[in-house]
């Protein structure tokens, strides 16, 4: 949803720029919206003011940052592949395939997007934990744990993250020109083939865009993380963890985390624009 | 981050609005919101002794605060709107002295003991700190800046025992909850924290040659809004009734 409604802003602004002209909004409007940037504005000046410039190098290169760094690249690029190649799957079913129960199925399978974070976390306890439904007989059984594993932090990261890739590819699949995918039947493509070769490529700016956000959504992942995967350098305490942990010991060391999370998903945000505004598909144009 | 910050913004404005709200000033009336930051380990006992100070006071009202003693610590120094600080170690009420976010000293009030927290009926068979070195078993402790992380660190090492924790928790009831949750099989937490959790664990004792006493200093913050009421909720602890309640809980005399 989010995806699709930014894949097309971008085009729909400059119409209406091109169309409507000058049009200077009514000053109240000015007043508010200069207000509502200010407030996005400021806690980030403020980040950029407290960091402590001069030791920032040090903090950022020292092991346990660069522990949590690696760990968090590990588990949000791992969570995006999981969220990609379940996602899409699930995404074409709950766009094309009709089944009863289907707007059930699809609340439940994006609940965790709007779901605390932490409520996740005790929602794959029940789940996954040791004792947990499944958690349970795995490790009565097979003698596998989840629980403070890198495995559960990829779990909590796709938990949350995969929503946002399946409701932006859903988005794109509804928005798509169904007769060249007609065509390809009719030539007698098999489903597989046309799925591949026709549908994929169509819907690819909606799944780049579902996967950065989705990445991005992994990449800050918390609440489910500390309460599902607990909290150890090096394996399970990712970038925002290690973030919340320094705030309490080294606030230096928190802020230049803080930054480099910043940096990271300002860096997304911008890029994620100009690959729309560079590589949209032709029927969005 | 961004929401931590203005989480944090957010309880600084609520903070001061509810002390605006409150009739309380420094003229010794004990009325008005008296807010305590507390180490988690005090959850029950401060819960238990503001019922009894409130009873005595009914002007007055006290908002408690519980987290870990290394994050209320910061908070404070942040200028979050605490009245009255209490920490489960000398190191964070040092943290918050040296800022000079401390009116007057701080004052133990309180102590506390450590022992082994293992699931009921003790399935892994732990009888000391020398077991919990087995790598198969799964113990949680708590961040190195959090009180009861430095305390079962120091009691480890008296010992002589190496141990690879599976998580290093935010808090001591976030370690507890994992070992009474099945989670992972045994932590050193308080010993209060063992009576608070019932019949969901068990404590094992750890001999008193690395055993480590923790104390509870408190104290009022330079900054607090509500300076009488704060002075009387810290009388109260360190009165007659807070004692007898603290010792109800197993907290050791200062």
């Amino acid at each position: 949803m989010t995806g699709a409604t930014e894949v097309r802003s971008p085009v729909g602004a400059r119409r209406t720029r091109r169309g409507a002209g000058a049009d200077r909004p009514p000053w109240p409007v000015l007043v508010l919206a200069g207000v509502a940037t200010l407030f996005f504005a400021l806690p980030f000046l403020g980040l950029l003011w407290r960091v402590p410039w001069g030791d920032a190098w040090r903090l950022l290169t020292e092991e346990s940052s660069l522990q949590a760094l690696r760990l968090s690249l590990v588990c949000s690029l791992s969570a995006t592949v999981l969220s990609v190649v379940f996602g899409v799957p699930l995404a074409w079913v709950l766009a094309r395939a009709g089944f009863p129960g289907r707007r059930l199925v699809r609340a439940l399978c994006v609940l965790s997007m709007v779901l605390p974070p932490v409520v996740g976390g005790v929602a794959l306890f029940a789940a996954f934990g040791r004792r947990g439904v499944v958690g349970g007989p795995l490790y009565d059984w097979f003698g596998v744990r989840i629980t403070f594993t890198t495995v559960a932090v990829i779990l909590a990261e796709t938990f949350v993250a995969m929503p946002f890739l399946v409701l932006s590819v859903e988005a794109g699949l509804r928005g798509l020109d169904r007769r060249p995918e007609e065509a390809a039947r009719t030539l007698g493509a098999s489903r597989w083939y046309t799925f591949r070769r026709v549908t994929l490529p169509a819907v690819r700016p909606a799944l780049v865009a579902g996967a950065v956000l989705a990445w991005a959504r992994a990449l800050g992942e918390f609440g489910a993380t500390i309460t599902f995967a607990g909290n150890l350098p090096g394996k399970t305490q990712t970038m925002p963890l290690a973030v919340y942990l320094a705030l309490e010991s080294d606030t230096g060391q928190a802020l230049v985390l803080s930054l480099v999370l910043v940096a990271i998903s300002f860096g997304v945000l911008v890029g994620l624009r100009d690959r729309w505004l560079g590589g949209g598909p032709p029927e969005v144009r | 981050m961004a929401l931590t910050f203005v989480a944090a913004v957010l309880l600084v404005a609520c903070g001061s609005d509810a002390r605006d709200a409150a009739p309380a000033g420094d003229d010794g009336a004990v009325t008005g919101t008296v807010t305590v930051f507390a180490a988690a380990s005090l959850k029950d006992v401060f819960t238990e002794i503001s019922e009894a100070f409130e009873a005595e006071h009914p002007d007055a009202h006290v908002t408690l605060s519980f987290g870990a003693s290394s994050a209320l610590a910061a908070q404070i120094v942040e200028g979050a709107p605490a009245d009255v600080f209490a920490s489960a170690d000398e190191a964070n009420m040092a943290k918050v002295v040296d800022a000079g976010g401390v009116s007057g000293s701080p004052e133990v009030f309180a102590t506390n003991s450590l022992q082994i927290l293992v699931a009921p009926g003790n399935p892994e068979g732990i009888e000391g700190l020398a077991d919990l070195a087995d790598p198969g078993l799964l113990y949680v402790t708590a961040a190195p800046a959090v009180p009861i992380g430095t305390y079962a660190a120091q009691a480890l090492e008296e010992a002589g025992v190496t141990v690879a924790p599976v998580s290093l928790e935010a808090d001591v009831k976030a370690v507890v909850t994992k070992v009474t949750s099945g989670e992972a099989d045994a932590a050193i937490v308080y010993a209060t924290d063992v009576t608070a959790a019932g019949t969901k664990g068990e404590g094992v004792a750890i001999p008193s040659a690395h055993q480590v006493v923790a104390s509870y200093p408190l104290a009022v913050t330079a900054e607090a809004g509500n300076r009488s009421a704060a002075a009387a909720w810290v009388a109260f602890v360190l009165g007659e009734q807070g004692r007898a309640i603290l010792a109800a809980h197993g907290f050791g005399a200062p």
